[in-house]
């Protein structure tokens, strides 16, 4: 009776939650002809495979699931649109983002508070006064039009918010048992062994004693960046963490956490280190700093990146086979060599979302751990003479 | 690296960093702090009780070895009570046995002397009879056979030969 | 082969060369990480867990080496 109450509170829930996507997509339905002025043409040769991909791989302000065409030609898009906020020359500006009708090309002219604004390969510019269309200089920089602050909840801020407000009720909901019970009862029961794992496999050995202040950091980028990537690799299509913007965010507040829990300990061996000589010091200096400042987060942004992006650009080329391959392999082989080869190609991602996301957490973890530690074993170790000396004076004395 | 630089977008950074810190912030508040509270009570509760069962084991370890201690206590002094006791009789058989024995000899040793002293009076008692006897007889003698010397010698020789000691 | 593709592809060519250095430099970083992991595990099973998660960090340096280098160059 108990199991059946769940799950009917389950599929309510899962309908409940479905309301929304699909009155939006029902609202939502455009029709445009598709791109090249060729009316049903599907995306079917490499350079539109390849555009597509990269367009994948962006943020985008509105969120498409899937795109079909009519029996006459028009191409429909199914999704729901993203609010845009704007802050521009003349102020605050808010609107959806279907009064772009899935523009991306600079087209479309969104006329504002006095401001108009088009949207060109994801970015929203606006355009000065009289000008119809955007136009660049060989530096790839807008000539006659300036780029507004984006507010706007893109795919990606759309993610994050979601995934958030989804981390907050498991996680609240896990506390709230504590209240009642020791044992959490439920999807509790999976939550609690993977906090466990984080906190004694991740925190605690690499920290060490003070482990507790950074636990909660570290927990949040962990479950964040792992619930990121396996939403990347699901359908819909975010690619949050494949985003260098959000990568970057993740580490530079890594990187300002590590900073600013530096002891004097670790500022002292990074800037003067003991057991070198002095001349070489100031410049072993420099490279400890760039080392700790830029190539650190530099290394933890690109990787998790590169990682994802590399991930969803060969998921995508391999489904593409099928439709790359169809004149040679016929429909059935090459639609049977895509599925096998992307299938594979999956199960790998799903143990690449894990591991980039433990990794980050462990290297955030391993940084900070270098910041707070305090190694006196290691600063004897390295005194000037005093080990030394005491080492002869042992040989001498095991000969006399 | 240009192209790198050209997907960056300052917007979704900006945004990125301050959403992320708010998560961070409700998270701490709400979840992670709850829950690791939860979890080191529970892992300290769980510590205490099996402390505590050590600690019990210990305990009935201690409880039965001071048993076992008693126990063997109690044997040896059962021992030695017996050796005692045994001890004790044989010792008061030996003391009885040598008392009897002293009595024995005791009484062994008076009747001896008694009748040492009987056997003493009595040759005493005889030795006077013989002489009163031996008188007598002489008297006799001397009396009836004064007149024949030789005769009267070969009967005192005579009598004297009859008067045997006993 | 048309003039107008060579002309296309060559200024291409360091690039692609400097990126399968890169590829053949961290395939021999890993190769020797990876060996001399097992090397470690075989030695000693009981410490398979320590290993492993050391394993995996200094993999994953190299690797943020490799497409450092990779991004750099692209």
């Amino acid at each position: 009776m108990k199991v059946a109450l769940k799950s009917i509170t389950f599929f309510t829930l899962l309908v409940v939650l479905s309301i929304p996507f699909s009155a939006f997509a029902k609202g939502s339905i455009e029709t445009t002809t598709a791109k090249g002025g060729v009316k049903g043409d599907p995306v079917n040769t490499q350079a539109e495979i390849k555009e597509y991909i990269q367009h994948h791989l962006k943020d985008s302000h509105d969120f498409h699931l899937f795109s079909y065409f009519s029996e006459n030609g028009e191409e429909h898009h199914v999704g729901f649109p993203l609010p845009v906020m704007l802050w521009g020359e003349n102020g605050f500006t808010a609107f959806m983002s279907s009064a772009f009708h899935h523009d991306d090309s600079g087209e479309v002219v969104v006329e504002k508070n006095g401001s108009r604004f088009v949207k060109l390969h994801s970015k929203i510019y606006e355009l000065n006064a009289g000008q119809t269309a955007v136009q660049f200089d060989a530096d790839h920089h807008a000539v006659n039009a300036s780029k507004p602050f984006d507010l706007s909840i893109t795919k990606s801020v759309f993610g994050i918010l979601v995934i958030g407000l989804l981390m907050l009720f498991w996680f609240s909901r896990l506390a709230k048992q504590y209240k009642s019970k020791k044992v959490p009862t439920g999807f509790g029961r999976v939550l609690e062994p993977l906090v466990v794992y984080v906190r004694d496999e991740i925190a605690k050995p690499n920290i060490g004693e003070s482990y507790r202040k950074f636990t909660g950091y570290l927990l949040t980028v962990f479950f964040f960046i792992w619930i990121l990537n396996l939403v990347g690799l699901m359908p819909f299509g975010f690619n949050v963490t494949g985003q260098i913007a959000v990568t970057a965010a993740l580490a530079v507040i890594t990187l300002v956490i590590y900073v600013f829990s530096g002891n004097k300990h670790f500022w002292g061996h990074m800037l003067w280190m003991p057991g070198i000589p002095y001349i070489f010091r100031p410049l072993l200096g420099l490279i400890e700093l760039v080392g700790t400042l830029i190539i650190k987060p530099f290394s933890l942004l690109v990787r998790l990146f590169a990682n994802i992006t590399a991930g969803h650009t060969v998921v995508m080329s391999l489904i593409a086979v099928g439709i790359l391959l169809q004149e040679s392999l016929s429909a059935v082989g090459s639609t049977l060599v895509s599925l096998f080869l992307s299938l594979f190609i999956m199960l790998i991602e799903l143990l690449v979302a894990f591991l980039q996301a433990y990794i980050f957490t462990t290297l955030s973890a391993l940084f900070i751990g270098m910041a707070v530690a305090d190694d006196h074993h290691d600063e004897e170790l390295h005194d000037e003479h005093g080990e030394k000396i005491e080492d002869t004076e042992v040989i001498r004395k095991s000969f006399s | 690296m240009e192209q790198l630089l050209e997907n960056f977008s300052l917007d979704l950074f900006v945004k990125q960093t301050i959403l992320f810190l708010i998560i961070i912030f409700l998270m701490v508040k709400f979840a992670w702090k709850p829950i690791m509270n939860a979890l080191n009570e529970r892992e300290e509760g769980i510590q205490g009780a099996l402390d505590a069962a050590e600690n019990a084991k210990k305990e009935m370890a201690n409880l039965q070895a001071d048993n076992e201690k008693l126990l063997k206590e109690a044997r040896a002094e059962r021992e030695a009570m017996l050796k005692d006791a045994r001890d004790i009789k044989t010792k008061m058989i030996d003391d009885a046995k040598a008392e009897a024995k002293a009595e024995a000899d005791k009484m062994v040793a008076q009747a001896q002397a008694s009748i040492e002293a009987e056997r003493k009076s009595a040759i005493a008692d005889l030795k006077s009879q013989v002489a009163v006897l031996s008188v007598e007889i002489a008297e006799k003698v001397v009396k009836s056979e004064l007149s024949d010397k030789e005769k009267q010698l070969g009967l005192v020789n005579e009598m004297l030969g009859k008067a045997t000691l006993n | 082969m048309s003039l107008a593709l060579v002309q296309e592809v060559a200024p291409m060519i360091p690039n692609m060369v400097g990126a399968g250095l890169v590829v053949i430099g961290g395939g021999i970083g890993l190769g020797k990480i990876g060996g001399a992991a097992m090397e470690g595990i075989a030695r000693q099973p009981e410490a398979a867990g320590k290993i492993q998660t050391a394993m995996i960090i200094v993999a994953a340096l190299l690797e943020g080496l490799a497409f450092g280098a990779l991004i750099l160059g692209a």
